[in-house]
Parts: structure tokens; sequence; C-alpha cells
């Protein structure tokens, strides 16, 4: 029970820590959603403007809802696989990353402390953006099952977790360069995942790849839960691979971290700023 | 084995070997291509008894923090074995985790955070309850000499000196039962560095610490250490009392022998080469 509620306070000091920090750093953050929401905005609006682009009729509301899904899905899980991923690069920025692995605190619950808060921050930010949104367009969700929506986005992030864990392992290794290359792998599953356009539009030797990206079954559900107003019977095909994908990638990506840990301490990489 | 044991940390035979670059590395070249290896630690062994204040002296480079990251568990031996209380750093990690506390020559922070929130963090991770922290904090930090109002402000404002204040009260706040200081009190002013030297024999004095300290200060550690070690490129050169250090070289001048002119006479070299 002891070790419980020390594993559970540890758990809450990185949820504090990060909730200060966004405190402190409050001027990074209303830039930081601005942008968000300028981005979402731009992109949902291409959905406005097809019609005048190629001059043919088309439905642009469903294309709005396509394109504003697709944003504020990728937006989420991007904000959780960078708060996980960025787990080590702030430390490392910030010089603590020694205190922080010296501390008597197992990695699960450094990495539970830390994706509790990655969830809550990433469904908020979703949330603000949403909300703008809603102010420049007439969205109609009257046919959406927005319950199965949020069940997709919480199935999802569970892999976006775990995905987040192996990535955060790149800083740990490559001090000087590990954090860009976390982007590597956003741009990729950005392309793969069929956040703007339909999976089915790649060249057929890539469509296997979509199929490995838990992006694409998140956003297959969520669009078939809001725009198609899908049950939840359903969605449970796709939030079953999501979950099997989740509870896969989360052990693989602590198995993953605790290696490469070790190599760190090895090598003495903890010690290298970035 | 217990945390009664009278044996507090045991370095046997401890070495640490680091791959150093030099140049660009070409991937299809053989090994060893553009990297050199560093020995930072060689074969060192000492035992620290249960309460004792022990100090390591050495040169920039010598391997001290070195052997204070293997014994903190941020460095893994190439060979060798270190114990604390009895528990292996390397089998039992988290068991040796939950015994120390270090603070290093960098005061390592987040920067927007106050002392308080930082120290409120570290607290919760050593799974001491908030509540307790809050008002251990604020005494420890006042007892360093820091103002109340500095508490509650970023620590980007702090000068050094006083972030490095910081930096010891978050390791005593912890209460561990070896206290790891890496050069705690380079930076600090003399006064400051009086007052983090009185708090180190007060922890020892009355909660029982046992306390290895690397410093370039010999005027510190002869007057905080029962015992010395002198490393000198990884490898202990000379290891007793202060007094019985100063006694292995004859005194000149008419003076008595101190810390650097046994380094010295050891090593041929200055304790203090680049400051």
């Amino acid at each position: 029970m002891a070790q419980l509620v020390h594993e559970i306070r540890a758990s809450y000091a990185f949820i504090e820590r990060n909730f200060n920090l966004v405190k402190r750093y409050w001027g990074w953050e209303v830039v930081w959603m601005l942008y968000s929401i300028a981005n979402a905005l731009s992109i949902t609006f291409i959905g406005a403007g097809t019609e005048a682009v190629t001059g043919q009729k088309i439905d642009a509301n469903h294309l709005i809802l396509y394109l504003l899904v697709g944003t504020l899905v990728w937006h989420y899980l991007s904000v959780v696989f960078d708060q996980v991923s960025e787990l080590i690069a702030w430390e490392r920025w910030e010089g603590t990353i020694e205190y922080t692995f010296m501390a008597p605190v197992t990695r699960f619950t450094h990495m539970v402390g830390q994706t509790l808060f990655s969830l809550v921050y990433g469904l908020l930010h979703t949330a603000i953006i949403l909300a703008v949104v809603a102010l420049f367009f007439q969205l109609d969700l009257s046919e959406a099952n927005l319950l199965g929506g949020g069940m997709m986005l919480v199935a999802g992030s569970l892999s976006f977790i775990g995905l987040g864990m192996v990535a955060s392992v790149l800083p740990l290794l490559f001090p000087e360069r590990g954090a860009q290359m976390t982007h590597v792998i956003q741009a990729l599953l950005l392309l793969i995942s069929g956040v703007y356009f339909p999976v089915s539009v790649l060249p057929g030797w890539m469509q296997p790849l979509t199929r490995l990206s838990p992006a694409t079954y998140v956003l297959e559900g969520m669009r078939s839960a809001l725009l198609d107003g899908a049950g939840t019977a359903a969605l449970l095909p796709h939030l079953g691979r999501l979950l099997i994908i989740g509870l896969v990638a989360i052990p693989m990506g602590l198995a993953i971290f605790r290696q490469a840990e070790m190599y760190a301490k090895r090598t003495g990489k903890l010690k290298r700023s970035g | 084995m217990t945390h009664r044991s009278q044996i507090a940390l045991d370095v046997s035979s401890v070495s640490k070997m680091f791959l150093k670059s030099e140049g660009v590395r070409w991937p299809w070249k053989r090994n060893g291509n553009g990297r050199s290896t560093v020995m930072a630690v060689n074969d060192v062994s000492l035992r620290i008894r249960r309460g004792e204040v022990f100090g390591i002296l050495g040169p920039n480079g010598s391997g001290k923090s070195t052997l204070v990251r293997c014994i903190s568990t941020l460095l893994v031996p190439d060979e060798g074995v270190i114990t604390v209380f009895g528990h292996d750093v390397r089998e039992e990690e988290m068991a040796v985790k939950r015994l120390i506390n270090r603070v290093s020559v960098e005061a390592s922070f987040f920067k927007k955070l106050t002392p308080m929130e930082n120290l409120l963090y570290g607290a919760r991770l050593y799974g001491v309850n908030a509540g307790e922290a809050r008002e251990r904090a604020v005494e420890i930090l006042i007892r360093l000499g820091l103002k109340k109002d500095a508490i509650y402000r970023p620590m980007e404002e702090m000068s050094r000196g006083m972030q490095q204040k910081v930096a010891a009260a978050r390791a005593f706040l912890t209460q561990p039962i070896l206290l790891l200081l890496d050069e705690p009190t380079t930076g600090l002013d003399p006064r400051s560095k009086r007052e983090v030297q009185d708090f180190l024999r007060e922890l020892r004095e009355k909660h029982d610490a046992t306390i290895l300290l690397t410093t370039h200060d010999m005027q510190e550690a002869d007057a905080l250490c029962d015992r010395i070690a002198i490393l000198d490129e990884g490898r202990i050169v000379a290891l007793d009392t202060p007094s019985g250090l100063k006694a292995r070289v004859p005194g000149s001048n008419g003076h008595e022998p101190t810390l650097e002119d046994v380094f010295m006479e050891l090593t041929g070299k200055k304790l203090v080469e680049d400051e």
C-alpha cells in the first residue's frame, strides 16, 4: 500500500510539474494555440473553397467535416505523441534529466504521470480549437455518434502513447538531434494515415503501410462515427484493433525505453546536453 | 543486509571508460575510426563508514564526478562493484536510489519554476508528503540563507550561488542517509559557503547522514572531512585522514604542509590548474 501511495505521489509530481511549466510558459502556450487554430482553420477552409477552385458542385459540408475530423484528430494525437516523446528532450533542455533519472521512481510511473498530463492537455487543446472553428462553419453534427468518436480517440491515445515512448528514445540516444528525429516519425504517420485524404488514393505499394499506423484506424472510426453516424457496435472492429495495438505498443515502448536508458547509462549519454 | 550496516558505501575495483569522438566518423571504416578511449575512473576502491564525511580531492577531469555518477546509478561501471548500505547499485538500483541524493556542480532546475515548485517536485519523487515538504523546504531554505520571498520567485531570477543553495536544500529535503555532494560550494561566496558547510555539519550530527564530498576547496575538505582520497587521472593516489595526508610531506619555509602540498608531492601537479 505504501508503495502504491509512493507511485501515485510520484506520478502526480510529473503532472503538477508539467502544469506549472505550462503556467510559466503561458506566452508560448498562447502562441501555440493561435498557430494551432490558424492551422485548423486553413485546412478546413480548403473544404469551403473546393467548389470555387474546381467549379463543380460538391457536398462542401461533408468535405469540411471530413477535413475538420482529420485536423482535430491529428492535432490531438500529435499533442499526445509530442508530450510523451519530449519527455527526454524537455529535461535535457532544462538540465534536469540526471536529477529525474536518479529519483526512486520506476519508468512506468514516470510515463504514467507524463501520459496522463498529455491526455488532459491534448483534450483541452483540441476542445478549444473545435470551439473556435465551430464559430466559422455551420457544423451539422446532429447525426454524429459523439460517444463513439470519443471512444475512438481514447483508444487511439493508447497506441500513440506507446509510439511516443519509442520516439522518446531518440533524444536519449542522440542528444544533439534526437528531438528533431521524432518529427520524421510524425511526418511519416501523417502521410500514411489518411489524415486529410482517404488512404485509398495512395499508391498500391503504400497501402500495406497505411494498416500499420494506428491513426488510420482512429480516423476511419472517427469519420464513421461523426460523418456517417455509425453506431458504437459498428465501431467495435476499429476499437478492437486500436486496443490491441495499444496493448502491444505501451509495453513495447517501455521495454525499448528501458534498454535505451541502460545504453545511455553505459555510454554516459544522460549527462550530455543537447 | 540492512540500513544499519556500518559500511555506508563500498566501492570495489571500479573502472569506467568512455569513447571520445575525434573528428568525423565514417561508417564504412573499421572500428575505432574517429574515436579514442578515456579511462575516467581506473580501479578505484574505497569504503566509507556510516556517519563519516569522506572527501575526494582532485583536479578537473580526475574522475570525481564520474565516480559520483556511478554511485548515484547514473552511470554503469565497466568493472567493479559498488554497494550502498549493502545494496548493489546495479542489482538493486531502486533500493539505492531511496537511500541517496546528490548535489551536482551544475544546479539543474526547471528555471521558470520557483524554488518551492522545484523542491515539491523533488519531494514527491522521493515520496515525501507535500504538506511536510512545504514546511521543511521553507525551513531549510531559510536556514541556508534564502530570503522568504525568493522562495516563490522563478529560479532564473536567482544568482548561481542562490541556485546552488536551493540544490542543496532539494537534496537535504529528502533526508538521504548517503549524501553525494559533487562540488556543492563551487561558485558560492565565502558567507554562503560557510552556511552550507555549517548545515552539512548539522546534517551529520543530527540526522546521521553519511556524506561523500568532492571538492577543489582544500580548506573545505580539511575542515569537514574525516578522511580524504586524492584522485588523479582516475586513480586514487592517497587515502588518509587530513592530518595523516599532511604528515606525508615535509613542511616548507616553516609552514605546516597543506593538502595542496600533499597533492603536488604525490602527483607533481597543482590541484586547481585552470581556475
